[in-house]
């Protein structure tokens, strides 16, 4: 069953919660959400008893985006240990940064995140695991250097709420082409959650090139989804807790 | 005749700290005499304050009655019921009201609706400007005769600084305090919670303290140039209470308020659920600190709870689309005495005072236990172990950060106009 808020009663004005009783009632093993709301997943999942896979909530989480990536480097670089991770691009509004961080950060990663000042505040310096190296540089030249992975966000130059920035300014100070990827190591790999801008944060050649690995990522997305589905479903993560089961035995 | 006795006695504007016995006759206090010395001790009614500490009657110089317009949020009756639970005698209400408190037919329907319902007094604050739209000033004067106390566009700061002027020049002169709700809608704008680590990590737009204080210095400044008195709301941020320190170094008229939930909370504490939302945020950890030492040493003048009902249909959604506001008049003395006087930050006496002369300084008026006075006493316990079940609160909401949480110390008896209005 598949459900996009501006076709569904949302946009009468039912509420997140009334919606997911109602779809609730039609008995599903599961809810998958991808949601505008920071937090959305985990609002839904205090109120239902069965499985909530957070698809992406506003700009705080995409763990399966965060396992695919995972999946992807390991497949091509052999390890997840250690490696030195560049993020470029608005890694402020980056639900997919902020999981790359969380989860890469686990395997001892060490992270350059690169951007214009608005988009990469230093608190950014404080999310990741305890321990774990990231900084804050705003030339690209200097996020590409010894990078392992590369990972490009997509740009989106509007914003509510804040003056948009210079697209024309993005492309000369931090698109990834051919000139400035001579700089990283020579089997830097290349990622984007898609979709792509082309053109704009990275150029064709680069998206299309070999160390890019950006159709592997959605193979692997497919798989890991996959997995997520299934071991949520048959119960197979022990000790795994649920928030509104957690709360009805307090009660 | 209501006898008080047993009772510890704290009264600030007299510095009295000792054991005496009141009596109170209809609306006035008719006699104070040490401990066992009244000479009407055989009155019918009397109450037995063994143990605990009688003050004046505490005031809250910051609610929200949601009355006309939202009453399934709160009305006048509910919310000073949960006032007197609260131990508070006296609550100042926002003009935020739909239709907002812009004219006297609104202010004298608060007055008369609140003395037909009311369990505490209520002396309401007027909006300063019409609809608080900030373009026209509202009806100040008209207002002022029906009984506001103060002015503010509460919700939202004022304006614009030529109408933050052209206000407190006309309040001046009238002998109101302009009341703010310091923030600058730019910076401010789309944020839910406090700009930090804390938002970065939770994925929520935050607001940085600056968008606190550079309202404060535009009010500040203004201030100085009217000569008028202004009162900072809520104040949460360390600059913001800097710029407030520094001004009443420089003998202007400025003072301002702290709510219980930001000596208590920080942006650390938010998860994702709306009763961690208001606004101003839960400020940082430095913030706190120096709103602690603030309330300490004078530089915050009231504590004031900024109860914010909201009906759970309105919380119960995603963090972003909830309403700022939370409750505080029934935790808001447990909290103080946890965080202030327990911890060791401030001396008994001087809480009494954050709730008591503070706040009636601020508003032109006087709180003492003394001959003739209004009868308005807070009698509260500094040790009775105590749950707060919001469940049980007498609001018409339920949105409070603070339900199941324990404390040591509380109110016992609220008593307004010689009435006993709360008894634990």
């Amino acid at each position: 069953m598949n459900l996009q808020a501006e076709a569904s009663s949302l946009k009468k004005g039912e509420t997140l919660l009334d919606t997911a009783n109602n779809l609730n009632a039609m008995k599903p093993d599961c809810f998958v959400m991808r949601h505008s709301s920071s937090g959305a997943a985990d609002f839904v999942a205090r109120h239902l008893e069965i499985p909530v896979v957070n698809a992406g909530d506003g700009t705080h989480e995409h763990p399966s985006q965060g396992l695919l990536d995972a999946l992807t480097i390991r497949d091509r670089k052999g390890t997840l240990k250690n490696l030195n991770v560049t993020i470029l691009g608005d890694i402020a509004h980056s639900r997919v940064a902020r999981s790359n961080i969380h989860l890469l950060g686990k395997f001892g990663a060490r992270f350059t995140l690169c951007g214009p000042a608005m988009w990469v505040p230093r608190e950014l310096e404080h999310i990741g695991p305890p321990g774990t190296p990231i900084r804050c540089v705003y030339r690209v030249e200097e996020a590409l250097e010894d990078a392992d992975v590369i990972i490009v966000l997509r740009v989106q130059t509007e914003r509510l709420y804040e003056p948009s920035l210079s697209q024309n300014d993005y492309i000369l100070l931090y698109q990834l082409n051919a000139e400035r990827m001579k700089l990283a190591k020579p089997d830097a790999l290349i990622l984007h959650p898609g979709p792509i801008n082309r053109g704009i944060e990275i150029t064709p050649d680069v998206a299309d090139g070999p160390r890019s690995a950006v159709l592997e990522q959605v193979t692997n997305g497919v798989s890991v989804r996959m997995a997520i589905l299934y071991l949520l479903m048959i119960g197979a993560v022990e000790g795994a807790t649920h928030p509104a089961l957690e709360a009805k035995a307090k009660a | 005749m209501l006898l008080i006795k047993n009772g510890r006695v704290l009264d600030p504007a007299s510095k009295t700290d000792a054991l005496r016995d009141i009596l109170l006759d209809g609306e006035r206090i008719a006699e104070i005499a040490p401990q066992g010395r009244l000479a009407h001790a055989d009155t019918r009614q009397s109450f037995d304050a063994s143990g605990l500490i009688v003050a004046p009657g505490f005031i809250d110089m910051h609610v929200h009655l949601r009355e006309p317009g939202q009453e399934n949020s709160e009305t006048i009756e509910t919310g000073t019921h949960a006032a007197a639970r609260g131990g508070f005698t006296v609550v100042c209400c926002m003009p935020n009201t739909k239709p907002v408190n812009d004219n006297a037919s609104i202010t004298r329907f608060i007055v008369d609706r609140a003395k037909a319902f009311g369990h505490v007094r209520v002396w309401p604050i007027g909006a300063a400007s019409v609809g608080s739209k900030g373009e026209a000033i509202s009806d100040i004067a008209a207002m002022r005769e029906a009984g506001i106390v103060a002015v503010s566009d509460d919700g939202k700061p004022i304006a614009s600084a030529k109408l933050a002027r052209q206000i407190m020049d006309y309040c001046r002169t009238l002998d109101l305090p302009v009341i703010e709700h310091a923030e600058d809608v730019s910076l401010a704008a789309g944020a839910v919670m406090r700009e930090g680590i804390a938002s970065t990590r939770l994925g929520l737009p935050g607001m940085p303290a600056a968008a606190e204080s550079v309202c404060v210095a535009r009010d500040v400044q203004v201030a100085e140039l009217t000569g008028a008195h202004l009162h900072i709301a809520h104040l949460s941020a360390k600059s913001s209470l800097a710029q407030v320190r520094f001004a009443k170094q420089q003998g202007l008229r400025v003072t301002c308020e702290v709510t219980p939930h930001h000596f208590t909370l920080i942006d650390e504490d938010v998860t994702y659920d709306s009763r961690f939302k208001m606004n101003p945020p839960l400020a940082a950890r430095e913030d706190r600190e120096a709103l602690l030492d603030g309330l300490a040493d004078g530089t915050v003048d009231a504590i004031a709870t900024d109860h914010a009902p909201h009906e759970p249909a309105l919380k119960d959604v995603e963090f972003d689309r909830a309403p700022f506001g939370i409750l505080g008049s029934e935790t808001a003395l447990g909290l103080a005495l946890e965080q202030l006087v327990h911890s060791g930050r401030l001396p008994l006496m001087r809480m009494v005072e954050l709730f008591t002369t503070g706040p009636a300084r601020v508003l032109g008026k006087e709180r003492k236990l003394a001959i003739g006075e209004p009868a308005d006493l807070t009698i509260f316990s500094l040790d009775r172990p105590w749950t707060y079940h919001v469940q049980e609160s007498a609001s018409k909401s339920r949105n409070s950060p603070f339900d199941g949480r324990s404390f040591t110390g509380g109110p016992v008896a609220t008593i307004v106009a010689g009435k006993i209005v709360y008894k634990h």
